[in-house]
């Protein structure tokens, strides 16, 4: 009794209790960063298909007996008590039942992807070489064995589905989907880029007549001048238009018929097929290749499927380009203000009070700023200047809907504090010496704060952005109101005169978060894809931090020495 | 560039003044230059430097522009004044403004609508109506103004039905010409209640298929007459014929007290009789055409003994009835169910001044107008028990007023035949203190509740902005994710702060301060996700987490002083909190393991079920505590970063000092550094609350976004934040809704701020006090 209480007096206990809340502190963090590593980089490892039969008993009779096609996803434990009211008679004796998620895929088959199935039930589990993943632009993935490849509806290759060592038909599959994606890749570019070319010039064109109209000025040779350009335009796309039917029509060509569970047959056309591979009977550096395929395309490829496969490129596109203009923004903003405040302005009860107010802007909730922009810049701001500058497009507003330039601006005062503390911290650095050693030598105020102060200062200026750039980044509930959507047609910056499309809407990786694991209508298939996406959004956020920070021991070591 | 030459040459040239005139005429321009450079730069910078410190000002007091108007009164201004002379009758049944503003109409006693110009005067056509020969107008009632139908009591026991209404069309140049035109939605023919005696009160609901009338006749018969559209599959594809009209009499004669006035519902269901005393019956009219007998449900006095009811009028949706009383006093009133029992109970009070003379209600908004006999004109809303303006307009109480449609015109006959119109700018009357943070009593509710309900797809919907759910889901929010992060923050930074090895230090800091750079949305994702669906699965196991990490700490820490010093000693002080990083990570596997058997035995494997079913508790999958923890997770930094400065830069002489009288580090710990490091520590706390009170996209994301009232940890709740972010890109630009939500975010603006700045000027107290150490 005594060593205990002796040990309770010493106060160890609560130095321990303490140290405990450091540790959970750090468990949690890491936790969660592994968390997201492990979910985030495991969905693109091609994993393997199982095959099994299913035999779920049933109230009355012979058990329902199927098979099972897919991947294993999860698998948790459940009450006997709850799968009994979900109708499934199971003893209620054994008081818990394993249950798997099983992605089945075929959702043009089966209508959804995942199905819970009881582990106790299944049975016959192997894993045929010769089963096949089909990643399609539509319906998901397909899971089955290919059957029969067919050119222009003659067969072209058989295979038999229940032999895992005949390839025949894989292998004229494998060619054919090489050719049917070169294809795919042409018409993205003659859709994309030279029709929308067209559509762009056509539109400008139609805005260039309203002006006129607008202006009065809107004499013969103009409209005429107009209505031929247009004419060749149209021309431009009527050709176009046949080369994009004619390379339809080539694409369309072959189709593969794939049996699937229970012995479903259905044919697919090659078209559809974005990959396709054998996971099964894959060895481990083939697997490898996939998977850099796979992580390739989810950062170089556009979304497909309302955002839940294919890549993020947009995102992270619209993201850098973002954060790059708010940069522009914020920098010498931040820092003039940063000077001032550090050089000019009198030291004082409002010098302090400003710079109080400023470090506590950075505490403002980032969805008010999201507000401020919403009416200040783009019902405001944007109106007046469409009024001004834009009167042929309007009622559709130019600059008076969320926008590229507004989401930047509103950004910009959102992490303008930042700047500013920290190009402050840089400013208060710089040993008084230097400075009066400059201008003893005799250079005027200017040239020492331009030729001395500001060069030394700029690593703190640096993490100062950095630090900027990192919370713009990650942030998302400002940008919800002033310009990130869901899905945006074209990037803001494109081939297109004038190139940077200010006005334009953009995709955000954050949003990209918030908007496929929680707006989409398919949020368990979509879930891997949104862990990589945080995954990625996490890795950048963190690295910038961690630049930031060693930009500033840096910096620090160089004063210390500056010091002696 | 040549400037380096011309640097190093100034101080020779400085020096060299007063002997010399050395420097050339280049030299001198040069300085010059130089100088007016150096204004020209620090006139910019102090320029490009309170630009942007005015801009930053510029958040604030644009939030306020926006939200100014709210409490803004309304605009009453005379727009015109003028006589129409030409023959009318004098006692006026009802005026009527169109939509525009442009034409008014006035239906006379005679059975005459005149319309005229509101801006002139001028009358634009007379339409008399179609009165059989021989009777008169013996009574009137208006269904709404909406609709423009209503009822005309004939003095042969008669009612006809008609409707005034505008043919719109646009002439040349898209002018707007406006035709007025009576219509009989009902049939020209009549509706006969009495075969002998004059229809002396009326009421009339109507709707596309049904009609319905309640009357009066002189000699006090009360009569319903129910009409309604045959609904055979052949009428549907022909124009309604007055065939197709089926009626059905009933009568209350007996049922009712003598009748002064009488009332329809919107749903035709209610009667709301009137009897001379004031009194009003409230009859269920349903009984009376399915063969029973109707029955008076309830009665209520209307207005006290020594008053008398000089106005009554529903409100915007038919469901509360207004009365003005010969004092001054409008009350409003509409059917409570209490106990399965339907009442008419009264909500709230207006005061017009002195006795009512007429009164009027908005159609778009649940305002109403009234003016009194001394000429004073109110307006006023429900909703939100505001009196938006009251002003003396008139020199003397007017015959009759017609507000318009928006609420954004009014015109008053007075005298005779003098009519003054009177434009009303009055764009937020929903607004006031008390519809925002108090407790209202909205219409179809039983009590006063707090209720934030912001649109809904019918027009004649009550909007509900009370802010009080919505503030209190905000605390509600930070104050789960606090009871995590508080303690866990806080003692973290006094471990790290003052025991910890500074190599460890260097690690473990920069750790969790990468935890502040996490994006909310990643958080948010986790925990609506993949948190709540676990802690939904594994709830003992959360629980009996809680309580076997502080155990299982305790227990290592006295296992380890039990320890023998070599082992020990291998440790260096500083290092605990790591050697506790695989206990934790062990016992937290193990109370979830064992969690599973428990839940099995006590809570029939489903604690989740447990609670629902067996304690009554409702269980949201996304709720407070999985908000608790996702937002406690991305405040603990905050906190942590705040808190362990303040902890770590208490002068270590204070300190040393303690150690070496003999204090423990505990004890040196508790009496020494704490009580100097403790504002800064409180401020740390109240950053992180702030940080916690603004945070949308984890609330967002991880809760179910409704605004209810309810500490329960296992509900959610919806933030003020979350709110603007579901709401603003919906609203309608400068409508009330949109700057309500402005005002969440002024009201957010200003929390936080103060917060942030109390804490601020503590911590820089703090350090003052530090440095003088």
């Amino acid at each position: 009794m005594s060593t205990f209480k002796k040990f309770f007096d010493s106060g160890t206990p609560w130095i321990w209790i303490n140290a405990g809340a450091v540790a959970i502190s750090v468990i949690m963090t890491v936790g969660l960063l592994l968390l997201l590593a492990f979910n985030g980089l495991s969905h693109f490892w091609p994993k393997d298909i199982m095959f099994a039969n299913y035999a779920q008993p049933v109230n009355e009779g012979e058990p329902l007996r199927r098979e099972i096609v897919g991947e294993r996803v999860d698998r948790e434990h459940v009450s006997a008590e709850r799968i009994i009211s979900s109708g499934i008679p199971v003893s209620a004796s054994t008081p818990l039942y394993e249950r798997e998620l099983i992605k089945i895929g075929n959702r043009d088959l089966n209508g959804s992807d995942f199905t819970w199935l009881l582990t106790d039930y299944l049975s016959d589990i192997s894993f045929p070489a010769n089963l096949t993943t089909f990643e399609r632009r539509e319906w998901g993935n397909f899971y089955g064995y290919v059957q029969e490849v067919r050119e222009a509806g003659s067969t072209v290759a058989q295979s038999d589905p229940l032999n895992p060592n005949d390839t025949r038909a894989w292998e004229a599959l494998e060619q054919r989907i090489e050719r049917a994606l070169s294809i795919h890749e042409q018409i993205e570019d003659l859709e994309k880029d030279e029709i929308g070319e067209v559509n762009y010039a056509l539109e400008r064109l139609r805005l260039e007549r309203r002006g006129l109209e607008l202006r009065g000025t809107d004499t013969p040779e103009r409209t005429g001048a107009i209505d031929a350009e247009e004419a060749s335009w149209e021309a431009n796309y009527e050709v176009l238009q046949a080369r994009l039917a004619q390379l339809y029509e080539q694409i369309d060509r072959d189709t593969v018929v794939m049996s699937a569970m229970n012995a479903e047959v259905t044919e697919i056309s090659i078209s559809e097929i974005v990959r396709a591979f054998q996971p099964n009977g894959m060895h481990i550096g083939n697997k490898l290749v996939v998977y850099g395929q796979k992580l390739w395309e989810f950062l170089s490829d556009d979304p497909r499927e309302a955002n839940t496969e294919g890549g993020i490129f947009p995102a992270i596109f619209g993201t850098v380009t973002m954060v790059l203009l708010m940069s522009v923004f914020v920098s010498p903003f931040g820092v003039v203000a940063a000077v001032y405040l550090r050089e000019y302005a009198r030291q004082g009860f409002i010098t302090r009070t400003i710079r109080i107010a400023v470090n506590n802007l950075a505490g403002v909730p980032s969805i008010v700023y999201g507000v401020f922009g919403l009416g200040f810049f783009i019902y405001f701001l944007g109106s007046e200047v469409d009024q001004a500058f834009y009167p042929e497009a309007l009622p559709a507003p130019t600059f008076g809907t969320p926008g590229m330039l507004w989401a930047s601006l509103t950004l910009a005062l959102l992490t303008v504090p930042v700047v500013i503390v920290s190009t402050e911290e840089g400013l208060a650095r710089i040993p008084r010496s230097l400075r009066e050693g400059s201008l003893a030598l005799g250079a005027t105020k200017f040239e020492t704060l331009w030729r001395v102060v500001l060069p030394m200062a700029s690593p703190a200026m640096m993490t100062g952005l950095i630090l900027a750039v990192a919370r713009a980044a990650g942030e998302v509930a400002p940008l919800m109101l002033v310009g990130v959507v869901k899905l945006a047609p074209a990037l803001p910056v494109n081939g297109n005169y004038p190139y940077f499309h200010l006005d334009q809407k953009f995709m955000h990786l954050g949003f990209h978060i918030y908007d496929v694991g929680f707006q989409s209508p398919n949020v368990e298939a979509a879930r891997p894809l949104v862990f990589a996406t945080a995954l990625l959004l996490v890795v950048v956020i963190a690295l910038l931090n961690q630049l930031a920070v060693s930009i500033r021991n840096r910096l620090r070591e160089k004063y210390k020495q500056l010091d002696m | 560039m040549n400037e380096q030459p011309n640097l190093s040459n100034t101080p020779v040239a400085d020096t060299a003044a007063g002997a010399v005139f050395a420097a050339s005429a280049a030299t001198l321009s040069r300085r010059k230059f130089r100088h007016l450079k150096d204004k020209i730069a620090g006139v910019s910078i102090a320029i490009g430097g309170l630009g942007v410190i005015a801009a930053v000002l510029l958040i604030f007091l644009y939030l306020v522009y926006e939200v100014m108007p709210l409490f803004r009164s309304a605009l009453v201004q005379e727009v015109s004044e003028f006589r129409i002379d030409s023959p009318h009758s004098d006692e006026v049944l009802h005026l009527a403004l169109e939509e525009r503003l442009e034409v008014a109409m006035r239906l006379g006693a005679d059975g005459e609508a005149m319309y005229f110009d509101t801006a002139n005067g001028d009358v634009i056509s007379r339409i008399p109506l179609a009165i059989p020969l021989g009777s008169s107008i013996s009574s009137f009632a208006l269904d709404t103004d909406v609709s423009g139908i209503f009822a005309l009591g004939l003095s042969d026991g008669h009612v006809l039905i008609a409707q005034y209404d505008y043919d719109i069309s646009f002439g040349e140049n898209n002018a707007r010409q406006v035709t007025p035109v009576i219509r009989y939605p009902f049939g020209e023919d009549s509706f006969e209640l009495y075969s002998d005696e004059p229809v002396s009160k009326l009421s009339v609901r109507s709707s596309s298929s049904e009609l319905m009338l309640a009357a009066s006749s002189g000699s006090g018969q009360v009569s319903l007459l129910r009409a309604r559209r045959e609904t055979s599959l052949l009428s549907a594809f022909n124009a309604p014929s007055e065939s197709a009209w089926q009626t059905e009499l009933a009568t209350l004669t007996g049922v009712l007290p003598p009748v002064d006035q009488l009332y329809l519902d919107v749903d035709r269901r209610w009667l709301f009789a009137i009897g001379t005393s004031g009194r009003l019956s409230l009859v269920d009219v349903r009984p009376a055409f399915s063969g029973g007998v109707a029955v008076i449900e309830n009665e209520v006095a209307l207005v006290g003994s020594n008053r008398r009811i000089t106005e009554v009028s529903f409100l915007l949706g038919g469901i509360s009835l207004l009365v003005g009383d010969s004092a001054g006093t409008v009350s409003q009133w509409f059917l409570v169910r209490r106990d399965g029992e339907f009442g008419i109970e009264k909500v709230r009070e207006f005061d017009a001044g002195s006795s009512v003379v007429a009164m009027s209600p908005e159609q778009r908004r649940k305002n109403f107008i009234t003016a009194n006999d001394q000429g004073y004109i109110g307006i006023y809303n429900t909703t939100a028990h505001r009196e938006v303006v009251y002003r003396k307009l008139l020199d003397s109480a007017p015959k009759t007023l017609a507000m318009s449609a928006r609420g954004d015109g009014v015109l008053f006959e007075h005298g005779d035949g003098e009519f003054s119109f009177w434009s009303v700018l009055n764009r937020h009357p929903e607004v006031s203190w008390e519809a925002l943070w108090k407790e209202v009593w909205y219409e179809n509710y039983q009590e006063p509740e707090y209720i934030w309900q912001s649109s809904a797809a019918n027009n004649d919907f009550e909007p509900k902005y009370s802010l009080a759910p919505l503030a209190f889901g905000t605390l509600k929010a930070a104050f789960y994710a606090m009871l995590l992060a508080a303690p866990l923050a806080v003692c973290g930074a006094i471990f790290t702060g003052y025991f910890m090895a500074g190599k460890m230090r260097r690690n473990v800091k920069p750790l969790i301060e990468l935890m502040e750079a996490l994006p909310t949305v990643v958080l948010g994702f986790l925990a609506g996700l993949w948190l709540a669906p676990f802690l939904e699965n594994n709830l003992l196991g959360v629980f009996s987490l809680l309580v076997v990490t502080p155990l299982s700490i305790l227990l290592a820490a006295f296992i380890w002083t039990r320890l023998p010093e070599s082992i020990r000693y291998y440790v260096p002080d500083g290092w605990e909190a790591a050697l506790l990083i695989p206990v934790i990570v062990i016992m937290g596997y193990v109370s979830f393991v064992i969690a599973g058997p428990i839940e099995m035995v006590f809570f029939g494997g489903d604690m989740r079920s447990y609670i629902t079913n067996d304690l009554g508790i409702t269980y949201d999958q996304r709720n407070a505590m999985v908000v608790g923890f996702a937002m406690g997770f991305a405040v603990i930094p905050t906190i942590f970063s705040i808190a362990e400065d303040a902890v770590f830069t208490v002068p270590k002489q204070l300190t040393y000092g303690s150690l070496a009288l003999g204090a423990t580090p505990w004890q040196t710990l508790r009496r020494v550094v704490l009580p100097t490091a403790s504002p800064g520590i409180f401020s740390a706390l109240m950053i992180g609350m702030g940080r916690a009170v603004g945070e949308t996209m984890i609330v967002l994301m991880a809760t179910g976004n409704t605004p209810i009232m309810d500490i329960n940890i296992f509900e959610g709740m919806r933030t003020l934040a979350a709110n603007i972010a579901v709401e603003v890109p919906e609203s309608e630009v400068d409508s009330t809704h949109y700057r309500i939500l402005f005002l969440a975010a002024l009201v957010l603006f200003m929390f936080t701020f103060v917060v942030n700045t109390l804490a601020e000027i503590i911590r820089q107290r703090l350090r003052r006090k530090y440095s003088t150490i």
